[in-house]
């Protein structure tokens, strides 16, 4: 095989892969705060499991944000922008780049950035107050992400 | 995003940073035992007045019912172990044979006044009441130094604050304790933890909204030690500050370190003014 053909086998293997693959939080590409790309690499959000991490866990969105369609869960928080009408305000890309890192659209947010691995002032182990080590999980899967993105597309007004 | 989209996220943001009296404190005067007035609005000591025209004590952030529970002593289940702490202030312990009261013969209202001024600089060491009151049981009693946020400790910090109740707080920032000073400050900016939370995101830029159930208080410590509902304890600063540290997902500070020494004084510096409540009772 000579290289330009090796070339090519690798650029088109390397691209058929890649479709196919999670993108790790630090290979994340923001444009102007949104991301084009899934983060699991083209598998659709499950619409009703982002509905749920919106309440729980480390999604706990409803924590600062009031959803209507959600008003059958109690305590709904009032920090952030209500999310009714999301997806009339935001596009698809807009909204993953939001939920994966906010801060890259709005400088200085208080939104915990959900799928970032670095740059923590000491980082604990989840909420024991302790010391984290070893590698660092992001606060969503990549799924996870796709998931509530999926659930914040079908909060429309108009 | 255009640059449409932006600005209305910028004005939307606005609008709800500038606006958080929308939900903020009630209106109501808190008045203990139908006599003592308390100061639970004032404005912002000088150094505040960047961010705030106007400090509210956390009572004016909580339910009626927890309110309640403050305005009269018989009903505040915290004076159970202020109670326990006068016992405490006239029973012997250590090797010197020495109870408080062998020394402080007047009782624990001498010491009226001083929890307004704590933490302070004593001797180059920026000293809590804590720290005090392990360091005379240490040298007069010879005695056993108290766990920081123990029943015995916390209940006697109480009843020295009690003596100070009704009266502004009035820390030092300045001289021997500006170093200190601006440490705490530093912390109180600071983005702990995975969620990168700053005790400034909640107390200073979103006070008086609600997140999740709980309604976002200014984060003032003049009613510490406080009887925690929820704990049903007295709950000391440091405590509560590990507490906050702790839920941002990070590696939080230890009870009595320097660190939460630093943090008590400048939070406490931004309660400067508003009476002492010592002992409070919170959600």
């Amino acid at each position: 095989m000579n290289r330009t053909l090796m070339t090519m086998a690798v650029l088109v293997f390397g691209a058929g892969t890649a479709a196919a693959e999670m993108i790790a939080p630090m290979d994340v590409v923001y444009d102007d705060g949104a991301v084009a790309t899934s983060l699991t690499g083209g598998a659709p959000g499950d619409v009703d499991s982002g509905r749920k991490i919106m309440n729980k866990g480390a999604g706990n969105c409803i924590a600062c944000h009031a959803v209507t369609d959600l008003k059958d869960l109690p305590f709904h928080g009032e920090i952030g922008p209500t999310l009714d009408g999301a997806a009339d305000r935001w596009t698809e890309a807009e909204l993953r780049g939001i939920v994966a890192n906010a801060k890259m659209m709005f400088e200085g947010t208080m939104m915990p950035s959900f799928y970032k691995t670095d740059g923590f002032v000491r980082l604990g182990n989840a909420y024991t107050g302790k010391a984290h080590e070893g590698d660092v999980a992001p606060l969503l899967t990549a799924q996870e992400i796709e998931d509530v993105v999926a659930y914040l597309m079908t909060l429309k007004e108009e | 995003m255009n640059a449409a989209k932006k600005l209305a996220s910028a004005i939307a943001l606005a609008a709800v940073v500038a606006t958080p009296a929308l939900a903020g404190p009630d209106d109501d005067n808190l008045m203990i035992n139908e006599e003592l007035n308390m100061v639970t609005e004032t404005a912002a000591p000088a150094h505040l007045q960047d961010a705030f025209d106007t400090i509210y004590s956390g009572w004016r952030f909580r339910t009626d019912e927890t309110q309640a529970l403050q305005i009269d002593d018989f009903e505040n289940p915290a004076m159970i172990f202020v109670d326990q702490a006068l016992e405490y202030f006239e029973t012997v312990d250590g090797t010197e044979g020495k109870s408080c009261s062998s020394c402080h013969e007047d009782g624990p209202e001498q010491f009226a006044g001083l929890s307004a001024t704590m933490p302070k600089v004593i001797g180059g060491k920026l000293t809590t009441m804590e720290d005090l009151l392990n360091a005379h049981r240490a040298k007069a009693m010879g005695a056993e130094p108290w766990k920081w946020s123990g029943p015995e400790m916390q209940a006697m910090v109480a009843l020295i604050g009690l003596q100070s109740r009704g009266m502004p707080m009035n820390v030092a920032i300045d001289g021997e304790a500006a170093p200190f000073w601006e440490k705490g400050k530093e912390m109180y900016y600071t983005r702990y933890g995975q969620l990168e939370l700053s005790c400034a995101n909640c107390h200073e830029d979103s006070y008086g909204m609600m997140i999740r159930a709980d309604h976002l208080s200014q984060g003032q410590i003049n009613g510490f030690p406080t009887y925690r509902l929820k704990q049903a304890k007295l709950i000391s600063k440091h405590n509560r500050f590990r507490g906050c540290i702790r839920d941002t997902r990070a590696h939080t500070f230890a009870e009595g370190s320097d660190e939460f020494r630093a943090l008590e004084l400048y939070v406490a510096s931004r309660s400067n003014g508003l009476s002492v409540e010592t002992p409070a009772v919170r959600q």
